[in-house]
């Protein structure tokens, strides 16, 4: 029997097919007598469309149609929605532009789609899009995040291009204590703006049945059953029960596929008006223009101490860039997901956030990898590291000076969470010792002998997973309820299907979940199936994002489980002639307690479909139960990223020696899966601190928009990294799972500036720290 | 103009007949339906596409159908099946050096091409010379894991 345990490291199932080439992404699925869409993009940020004509296009070889922004417009396709409203400091609601599915008559930012050329061929379609002409007249367009609320308005509904001015915390009492403190600590500082770049592009196709009126579109989607709800029940593109979205395999999201964009609604759109499947696949340089960015803020911190570096009062002011619309979940990402984080590690009495939401003449911004929470432990590492130099303190210590203890949990933080478990001296404690902390004077003084300024940071970060308690989400502005479903379906044969509406985009769901079921069940995973991303086949799901899907979905699972075992004893109970009260179940075998009498799991599951010796009178035939599973509240993932640096003075190239990284996820189910999820978490913080930036000019167009030009990390960018982990369960999930899927995004970026500021002896350093940068910073210290 | 093209894919000898800019992925893909290489990009800087074209690795975006005139390539399909994996694939899935798998084969496809030309193989020269192959999730530390172990079986 395959091992099968919780905790053990078993090899994936999913594997195989990937590794041999016989994994099913949406482009490899062609449906007989399909047509190509291609569509045609805004070359300009910001302009009034004066006309369009089709004509010359329409007409070109192998063209089935040209349709238009306007004609989305005559058809009353609703806007894309934001599934967030947020409400500003005096309690008005957010101002939220239309976002229309394709442009009619006005241009927000560069790359936006205004028409979609069919034909029998992409490269029919691509050379018939570069036939529509378009009449633009431009406006100037919005750029730069700091003066966009002095900038004219890109939509008279979004005054001072401010979508909302929110607040979370004490502000007086945070004033009072920043005022009256022995010493305070100022930076600024930005985080970049970062675009997702998983690497199967997006892509679509979309398959009106028109005489059954069923609407397919199969998608890469982290989320089909959240996007069945947006298209049918805002956007209106069908009724509910006659969309099925399929997300087959899918290649990468980290959040950028968990958004409802133009493209795949008006794929939708155009399949139902014409009447036949039309595919479209992204090119890189379309995903590079209007796949939603990431991260994009401004911030000023304050942090208040006293004599010892004790923290008195956080005060924090950010502008966010929210792009040209709000997408899907824009809203919550740099208030929900990030004011709320500002407690971090630390026992800080009074904290106090604003944020102003901008639009600016961009791709529309929302979550990437750690959603808010990556830019809360970022500002906060940061302004702890320098509070300690400032106050002549080794960072290590002025940290332990404010953790919560692990006594003080539940710990209600002054910014709306309550923190249920944790031990952050013991993850800090494992860290330091990986990373030889003791002997890194030595090595600094090693370096220095041959010519290299060495460094080391720290980053104690902590981050919410598992979203969300429905009603708290829900008194927060959340449009949808953010509950898993599962379907645990025995078998007869006693093998075990398992449906759950968490999708995997590579987080390895088919087998972390069987083994969460097969050990329940004590039979081998390999009797166990994971079924996902088919809303034909499914329970409404919520999908995946934030670290959910073991913490949510996994815990529908078990539930699910837990009612199947319930049934097994009823039926068990019946067959061996004893009380319910009496049976067990232990490692696949219902036992009558005290007795040599058993039923397998098997047997009790072909007993509940060939219901010959059965209770029948008292429970319906069959095993196979469903739950939905709605969290208590979040749950909190947390531990001590190190990072230990060379720069070379002569060049300014930054070599990271060492990664060490201690987390915390609670009880884990596979290890290896884990360790995986933090060592591609780290590599995309390592790429958002040294390598990549998107850059857009001053008149909107995108400088970075292709492998050429957006610096992606690549192998030899990346040390090997030192994995170790810590474990405090869960209190209010069944499995006691916290959540790993971000932490390496949100916990490396700070460790590593953190690192490279200690090297150069110096207080700031923007991200991302390319060499250019750190030369200039050494030549402006006058080290070099 | 169509222009017809033959060459011997995964061992077979196949007949295509295809635009003139057609790129050897897109016959790879379309034509022969061996949807195991991927497309990631379009300035040859990903890797995805990656097979083998007479012995060596090459981004199949940037070959033409018509230059493969002859040739004898390669793909993940053609390099190992289930019960008699290749040992880069074993290697991979032993050391979960894949995620989504997206990239994979075309990992795959370099990282053997890598073993084949260089004699010794430490962490660094496979980080440098899988540097062509972009992946996104695993952060790549156990792709060089997987690469070094299939090295050494390879040699044995």
């Amino acid at each position: 029997m395959v091992q099968q345990s919780i905790g053990e490291r078993v090899l994936r199932k999913e594997d195989l097919r990937f590794i041999t080439g016989k994994g099913s992404y949406t482009d490899d699925i062609n449906l007989p007598g399909q047509a190509y869409a291609c569509f045609v993009r805004s070359p300009v940020a910001h302009a009034i469309i004066k006309g369009m004509d089709i004509s010359t296009a329409t007409a070109a070889d192998g063209v089935i149609a040209v349709l238009t922004g306007e004609q989305v417009a005559e058809d009353g396709l609703g806007s894309l929605p934001c599934g967030w409203m947020v409400h500003s400091k005096d309690g008005s609601e957010m101002k939220q532009p239309f976002h229309p599915v394709m442009a009619a008559d006005k241009i927000n930012y560069v790359g936006e789609p205004v028409a979609i050329v069919v034909a029998e061929t992409f490269l029919a379609a691509k050379n018939a899009s570069e036939l529509v002409e378009i009449d633009y007249e431009e406006i100037d367009a919005v750029v730069d995040i700091s003066s966009a609320q002095s900038a004219a308005d890109i939509y008279p509904e979004v005054p001072g291009n401010t979508v909302y001015n929110w607040e979370l915390g004490e502000k007086a009492d945070t004033e009072k204590a920043i005022r009256e403190a022995a010493h305070v600590t100022r930076i600024s500082l930005t985080n970049n703006r970062l675009i997702p770049n998983a690497i199967e592009p997006r892509a679509a196709i979309a398959d009106y049945n028109t005489g059954t009126q069923d609407l397919t579109l199969y998608t890469t989607s982290q989320n089909p059953g959240l996007a069945r709800l947006i298209l049918t029940a805002f956007v209106q593109i069908a009724p509910e029960h006659k969309l099925r979205i399929i997300a087959p395999d899918v290649g990468g999201g980290f959040g950028s596929k968990i958004f409802v964009y133009s493209e795949e609604t008006a794929l939708a759109w155009a399949s139902k008006k014409l009447g036949i499947p039309i595919k479209w696949t992204a090119e890189r340089s379309e995903s590079f223009v209007a796949d939603a960015h990431g991260r994009d803020h401004v911030t000023e911190v304050e942090l208040a101490m006293d004599e010892e570096g004790h923290f008195l009062g956080l005060h924090v002011k950010t502008i966010a860039n929210m792009g040209a619309y709000l997408s899907t979940f824009s809203a919550a990402v740099p208030t929900y997901l990030y004011g709320t984080l500002l407690a971090g590690q630390y026992k800080t009495p009074n904290i106090y956030v604003e944020v102003d939401a901008v639009v600016t003449n961009t791709a529309p911004v929302d979550a990437y990898r750690g959603a808010g929470r990556p830019e809360a432990a970022y500002l906060l590492e940061r302004i702890v590291e320098v509070a300690a130099r400032e106050m002549n303190l080794d960072p290590v210590e002025i940290r332990r000076r404010n953790f919560i203890a692990p006594s003080d949990f539940p710990y209600q933080t002054p910014v709306a969470l309550e923190y249920d478990s944790g031990d952050y001296e013991a993850s800090l404690n494992k860290a330091l010792e990986m990373a030889d902390y003791d002997g890194f004077s030595e090595r600094k003084k090693e370096a220095a002998s041959r010519g290299k300024k060495r460094g080391i940071g720290f980053s104690c970060y902590i981050e919410a997973c598992g979203l969300a308690p429905s009603q708290l989400a829900g008194s927060l502005g959340a449009g949808v309820g953010l509950w898993e479903s599962g379907e645990v379906r025995v078998n007869a044969t006693g093998t075990v299907t398992v449906l759950t509406g968490s999708q995997s985009t590579g987080q390895g769901h088919e087998t972390t979940f069987a083994q969460l079921v097969a050990s329940k069940f004590g039979i081998s995973i390999d009797d166990v199936e994971v079924i996902h991303g088919d809303t034909g086949k499914l329970d409404f799901g919520m999908g995946t994002y934030g670290s959910r899907s073991l913490v949510v979905g996994g815990s529908a699972l078990s539930k699910a489980a837990d009612k199947v075992i319930a049934k097994g004893k009823k039926i068990a109970a019946h067959m061996l002639d004893s009380d319910v009260e009496d049976i067990d179940f232990e490692d696949g075998e219902f036992r009558v307690r005290k007795s040599n009498q058993s039923k397998t799991f098997q047997e009790i599951a072909f007993a509940a479909y060939v219901p010959h010796d059965y209770p029948l009178e008292e429970l319906e035939p069959g095993l196979s139960e469903k739950a939905f599973y709605d969290p208590a509240n979040f749950t909190y993932p947390a531990g001590t990223h190190i990072c230990e640096v060379e720069i070379d003075p002569d060049t300014g190239v930054v070599d990271i020696i060492k990664f060490t990284a201690v987390d915390d996820f609670g009880i884990i189910i596979n290890p290896m899966i884990v360790e995986g999820q933090v060592h591609g978490g780290i590599a995309q913080g390592i790429g958002q601190a040294l390598l990549e930036q998107c850059i857009y000019d001053e008149t909107g167009q995108l400088l970075t928009g292709s492998y050429m030009d957006y610096c992606m990390p690549r192998a030899d960018d990346l040390p090997s990294f030192e994995v170790g982990m810590t474990c405090t369960p869960c209190t209010h999930n069944p499995i006691g799972a916290k959540g790993c899927g971000e932490a390496g995004a949100i916990g490396s970026p700070p460790a590593v500036i953190n690192a490279i500021t200690d090297a150069l002896g110096i207080m700031e350093m923007d991200m991302p720290a390319t060499s250019e940068r750190v030369w200039r910073a050494m030549q402006q210290a006058g080290g070099a | 103009m169509s222009i017809t093209v033959s060459l011997i894919v995964n061992g077979k000898a196949v007949t295509q007949t295809c635009l003139e800019n057609t790129t050897l992925v897109e016959l790879i893909r379309e034509k022969l339906q061996l949807t195991g290489t991927h497309v990631g990009c379009d300035t040859s800087q990903c890797g995805a596409c990656t097979v083998h074209m007479n012995g060596r690795a090459v981004k199949a975006c940037t070959v033409l159908a018509v230059q493969a005139e002859g040739a004898e390539v390669v793909t993940i399909e053609g390099i190992g099946v289930a019960d008699n994996l290749h040992p880069m694939q074993s290697a991979f899935k032993e050391c979960h050096g894949l995620q989504c798998g997206f990239c994979t084969p075309g990992m795959i496809m370099a990282a053997i091409d890598l073993v084949n030309q260089k004699a010794e193989l430490d962490d660094q020269s496979i980080r440098k010379g899988l540097e062509g192959n972009i992946c996104r999730c695993t952060g790549y530390h156990n792709i060089v894991e997987a690469v070094g172990r299939a090295a050494a079986r390879m040699r044995e």
